[in-house]
């Protein structure tokens, strides 16, 4: 089984791989990079005008499963990632019953394999039922599979907890994700603290929920000597103790969703439930601060914090809606709307989507690499479409994107050397 | 002048000229309620259902006084007998108060916005009678036809409003109203009750109820409610009163003949003292009065809204 | 296009006619005990001021003088929107007066249905008569005039407008046709 991908743009940040090859995949692994390259018996993929780049992965997702297939269920989370261009997604543990113990682990890794597209990273909770009370057992969920531990949804609240987790995931070398935010500055808050929330009369976030937590979770990661990631950020301040810890050498990274760099909280007006998200979209002075982070690395990674929803629990009255959107199928486009407006290089735009989150959790992958294996990702980045909910791959269609003219698509997704997508 | 809205949603959504004609319209509506038969067959056959999922009185009776003397079949729903407590959604009473096809729907709700989703996804014309901490859309127009009556205009007037503003929508829909029609308006309150940004709508914040009060036409005092403060907003109501309170000595910096007005209803000895609350200067009552006839100019007008297109020649 | 227009009153005969139709209220009513007039707005009330003024000068009497606006008796509301609604001030009992009910052009009738129905609502007077400028026919009701200053056979589509001047005064009546 062999497929040469020709004419395409090769774009392998890790290496700084930026030229006219062809590349070469033979059964699971990438045999050949090279110009030029002859494989009679290959089947041919011709690649002209497209950019093949390392199988993008999103290290954010929700998967449902278990619990809540009638949002998403592993199958159809993970066809969505393939048809969003991704390779392989990381999945939170927020599910019912919740994945912080090695027999849910197990579960999520069997029903992936059996499904067939993305591959799938278990992520763990950090304490048992995200109760924030006591540990989980991480060591035993990490020999099973998962990358990483998290309570997300929730923050841990408890600092000692917190410490500790940090200590005991630093002996497994396992990162942890922080959820940050302080939930007594968030109260019942809904949408971002400001003038729009006064002018439409709904309870505030503070930014310095998120900035007070971030701190927090970054000075234990130092104490501690552990590996922190930060999940979604959406504040300046965030970004800034972020970036002078990095330079201090803490052990950190950190991520954004496309929605942080894309939207403010203005798209809440006329109390839009698909502009609902924790955290909540910030003001305009947020979202630039968010775009220096991914342009100096302070943010290396762009996931999409992929939170599907079923229609009713969007279908209500602002304050009870579900927090959260969809988003394996926009973040490419998203992603490449940054080029458009030279904030990042394509470059930086890609290494986001590849070795920013491949590192930030050792995942494999996230280059292109001769003898490793083979996730590829094809991509045309002049293709012009229309976001359309109904037409996506993921069960649930709760997006603020609806209707908007996008640029850019994945039009193969290749895992392990098998095609999982093919644009039709 | 034509009136040209389908729905009263808020009064952001209004033009000056949509405002006055609202109060001229209301003006014409109060002789009315002065009758011994106080009852006009203007709005015959139509139905108006008061769907009210939060506690009220006042409105609630003041819209139905309204619908009953402009001779429309008025039905109340209120939160207690409503399905709300069997956990429906709102989608769902939408759907069936539209299949038993009303023309109006008068709504108050704790969420802000939910007025506006009614008005989305339903053929009636909605009426905001309240949604959470965002408008109060007729409480504001009585409140300013009120002024308009003491003082013969708008324009110009310095208002001042204490309370609870960042809970209050009878202050965001005062606030837009008074800005559209030339008022200086002055908001006061503690820190924890003025929200971020709110005087870029268009009015001046104070912290002091003396900076707020002084020299002002028009003193509003806002209910303070305890439910809704909770125990972070306030130390106590007896501080609130020390240091906010409405009281004789602090009106005597208003203009002489300034008028003191209250949404109502009046926490006494807190927000307001007695000797205020029932000395010459109130106009509570005249503002319970108003409230009937703006509410009838709202029904009114909103029934024939959405045909001026069709009729326009 | 356009319209053609025709004066069918000027000045000086309206003068006449509403002089004619005082005489005629002072015979019918043999005097001017318990008469009130009542102008329908807009137009009516101007004739109606007219008329209290020619019944002073005729019997040295002021009649009590009221406006009615019909806008919310109107049975068109859905048809022609929300018009703006003005006041109706009767600044008298209603209770056992003869009521001289005013309007300029009497039509299909409706606007009289509704000023009597909105009468009737502010009290129960003794009986209602009207007084109109133009009788231009077309009845939609059973409703007939006391007083006419002029019959004016008309087409339905024809238009006639009684025009006043800034101290309302009635000026002339025209009729354009379409």
């Amino acid at each position: 089984m062999k497929i040469l991908i020709t004419n395409g743009r090769v774009l392998d940040p890790a290496h700084g791989i930026d030229g006219s090859f062809d590349v070469l995949i033979e059964n699971d692994r990438i045999s050949k990079i090279a110009a030029g390259i002859e494989a009679a018996d290959a089947e041919r993929i011709d690649a002209e005008g497209c950019l093949v780049v390392p199988g993008l992965i999103d290290i954010h997702v929700h998967l449902r499963d278990p619990g809540f297939e009638y949002k998403e269920d592993i199958e159809s989370g993970t066809r969505a990632a393939a048809a969003g261009g991704f390779t392989a997604v990381a999945c939170m543990p927020n599910t019912a019953p919740v994945n912080d113990n090695k027999v849910t682990t197990q579960y999520i890794m069997q029903k992936a394999a059996q499904a067939g597209h993305a591959k799938v990273y278990p992520v763990g909770a950090i304490t048992k039922g995200l109760k924030g009370e006591s540990l989980a057992e991480m060591g035993d969920m990490k020999s099973a599979g998962c990358v990483a531990a998290t309570d997300d949804g929730r923050p841990v609240v408890n600092g000692e907890i917190m410490r500790r987790a940090l200590e005991y995931a630093r002996s497994f070398d396992l990162p942890l994700i922080s959820h940050a935010e302080d939930l007594t500055l968030v109260g019942d808050g809904v949408m971002n603290d400001g003038f729009v929330a006064t002018e439409l009369g709904l309870r505030g976030i503070p930014w310095v929920a998120e900035v007070a937590a971030v701190s927090r979770d970054v000075l234990l990661a130092e104490y501690t000597g552990a590996r922190l990631h930060v999940a979604h950020v959406s504040t300046r301040g965030a970004v800034d103790i972020i970036r002078a810890a990095k330079a201090r050498g803490v052990r950190v990274t950190a991520e954004t969703a496309p929605h942080y760099f894309t939207l403010t909280e203005d798209a809440v007006r006329g109390y839009n439930t698909q502009a609902k998200m924790n955290p909540p979209l910030r003001s305009s002075d947020d979202l630039d601060a968010i775009r220096a982070g991914l342009a100096d690395g302070t943010l290396s990674v762009i996931a999409t914090d992929h939170a599907p929803h079923h229609f009713d629990e969007k279908n209500v009255e602002f304050n009870l809606a579900s927090n959260g959107i969809i988003g394996l199928e926009t973040a490419l486009p998203l992603t490449l709307r940054l080029v458009e407006e030279g904030i990042l290089s394509l470059s930086e735009a890609i290494a986001c989507l590849t070795i920013g989150p491949a590192q930030a959790l050792s995942l494999p992958g996230g280059t292109l690499e001769v003898g490793r294996p083979a996730d590829v990702t094809i991509i045309d980045p002049e293709a012009k479409w229309t976001m359309d909910p109904e037409a996506g791959q993921s069960r649930s269609s709760n997006t603020p994107f609806s209707g908007w003219k996008l640029k850019g698509l994945a039009v193969f997704t290749i895992v392990d050397g098998r095609i999982i997508y093919r644009r039709s | 002048m034509a009136f040209n809205h389908k729905h009263i949603l808020g009064i952001e959504q209004l033009s000056p000229e949509d405002i006055t004609l609202i109060l001229d319209t209301a003006e014409s509506f109060k002789e009315i309620s002065l009758r011994p038969i106080k009852k006009v067959p203007t709005l015959r056959g139509k139905t108006v259902i008061n769907v009210f999922f939060e506690a009220s009185t006042r409105t609630r009776t003041s819209f139905e006084i309204a619908g009953k003397r402009l001779s429309a079949d008025t039905v109340n729903i209120s939160a207690s007998t409503s399905a709300v407590v069997k956990g429906e959604t709102l989608e769902d009473t939408a759907k069936n108060l539209e299949a038993m096809k009303p023309d109006i729907i008068v709504m108050r709700h704790s969420c802000s916005g939910a007025p506006h989703y009614l008005a989305e996804r339903c053929n009636f014309s909605v009426i905001n009678a309240g949604d959470g901490a965002h408008e109060h859309p007729s409480q504001a127009l009585l409140d300013i036809l009120t002024m308009r009556q003491e003082k013969g205009r708008i324009e110009g007037l310095i208002v001042a409003i204490i309370g609870d503003i960042t809970h209050s929508r009878v202050a965001r829909s005062n606030v837009y109203a008074l800005v559209k029609l030339g008022a200086q308006v002055r908001l006061c309150g503690p820190g924890t009750m003025l929200p971020p940004g709110i005087e870029r709508l268009g009015a001046k914040v104070f912290n002091r109820i003396e900076d707020a009060v002084s020299g002002a036409d028009v003193v509003m005092t806002l209910r303070i409610q305890q439910e809704r403060q909770g125990k972070t907003m306030l130390p106590s109501l007896r501080e609130y009163a020390m240091f906010y309170g409405l009281n004789a000595e602090r009106l005597k910096l208003a203009k002489p003949d300034a008028i003191v007005m209250h949404p109502g209803p009046m926490n006494r000895g807190v927000e307001i003292s007695s000797s205020v609350a029932d000395g010459p200067q109130n106009v509570i009552l005249e503002q319970v009065e108003n409230g009937v006839a703006i509410r009838m100019a709202l029904l009114y007008l909103i029934s024939g809204g959405d045909k001026l297109e069709q009729s326009a020649q | 296009m356009g319209k053609s227009e025709t004066i069918i009153l000027d000045e000086a005969a309206i003068s006449r006619a509403l002089t004619r139709i005082a005489h005629e209220i002072l015979e019918h009513n043999h005097g001017t005990e318990n008469v009130a007039l009542v102008g329908i707005r807009t137009g009516g009330d101007h004739l109606a001021l007219y008329l209290q003024k020619r019944l002073q000068d005729i019997e040295g009497v002021t009649v009590p003088l009221g406006t009615v606006d019909i806008t919310m008796y109107r049975d068109d509301l859905a048809s022609r929107g929300s018009l703006p609604v003005g006041k109706t001030d009767i600044p008298f009992p209603l209770d056992g007066k003869r009521i001289i009910l005013v309007d300029d052009v009497l039509f299909t009738g409706r606007t009289i249905r509704a000023a009597m129905d909105a009468l009737m609502d502010i009290g129960r007077p003794q009986n209602i008569q009207l007084a109109v400028l133009i009788d231009r026919g077309h009845r939609e009701l059973p409703i007939r005039p006391d007083f006419v200053g002029r019959n004016v056979p008309t087409a339905s589509s024809e238009q006639v407008m009684v025009r006043f001047d800034d101290r309302q005064l009635p000026v002339e009546v025209c009729l354009s046709k379409p």
